[in-house]
């Protein structure tokens, strides 16, 4: 099953709820497709909740990259939410888990962003 | 084409495969070397990360080596001893200077859309060979070690 995203609004602050498999193709393109579309919407505070990927491979791990800078780079946050093991470690392999801000509660996340 | 030999217990078992130059044969692929180390026991974590390297190596076959051509085949072996599983994925493009990859743990890299396939295999096999064909094309050669009771 490729990446499955829908979002929803907790204050100033989108979540989006992601779940499947983030890997090249259908799955990384479904997320790059739906930070593009919030930002140019005007959202600027994006929470990625990840605790329902079963699997993100390399593409996966450079769309998420790729997320954290265009938001960054509108002068946006990107944070992400309920890392599993497996995107944890490799989060911290590739040493990107120090670049990103995660969070285990949603609640504290969101906070965050004030 | 795809020829299977399944051997008797204790002797190696061999994939030999030719497949598309799509995105789908990276499920293909990570589902038949996943198939064959589950039969010699390996544990779940370690089928993950050898299906990862797996997939990550076809991609770049597909994308990189044969540049998505109908043309084209990427060829998957696959062998075991009761201990350890040998993948050897072959492409047909250009082939490339395996010491032109960056770091993608440096700095200046971190924030790289790319260019961590590589990377990741190395850390989820135990060897990882790659070498440049006459007069095309590039072979990569993954072993991965079963794990033993801890």
């Amino acid at each position: 099953m490729s990446a499955k995203l829908s979002s929803r609004q907790v204050g100033d602050v989108v979540v989006i709820d992601v779940s499947g498999r983030i890997t090249l193709g259908e799955g990384s393109s479904n997320l790059r497709e739906g930070i593009r579309e919030l930002l140019a919407k005007g959202n600027r505070k994006i929470l990625l909740n990840l605790g329902e990927v079963s699997y993100i491979d390399s593409s996966g791990i450079g769309e998420l990259v790729s997320a954290f800078t265009s938001s960054a780079n509108q002068a946006g946050q990107l944070k992400l939410l309920n890392l599993t093991k497996r995107v944890k470690d490799l989060l911290q392999i590739t040493k990107l888990y120090t670049v990103f801000e995660v969070f285990d509660e949603e609640a504290k996340a969101i906070r965050s962003f004030a | 084409m795809k020829n299977m030999t399944d051997e008797s217990p204790g002797e190696s078992k061999q994939v030999d495969t030719h497949l598309d130059s799509l995105l789908e044969s990276a499920d293909t692929a990570e589902h038949l070397v996943v198939e064959v180390a589950s039969r010699i026991g390996f544990q779940e974590e370690e089928l993950h990360k050898l299906g990862m390297a797996v997939r990550e190596s076809v991609v770049n076959a597909v994308v990189h080596g044969n540049r998505y051509s109908a043309k084209k085949k990427v060829h998957l072996s696959i062998s075991n001893s009761q201990d350890r599983i040998t993948v050897t994925v072959t492409d047909e493009g250009q082939g490339f200077d395996v010491s032109s990859l960056r770091n993608p743990l440096a700095d200046e890299n971190l924030l790289e859309q790319s260019g961590r396939g590589i990377f990741l295999i190395r850390a989820f096999v135990d060897e990882f060979h790659i070498r440049r064909l006459v007069p095309s094309g590039t072979e990569v050669t993954l072993v991965k070690y079963k794990q033993t009771g801890i």
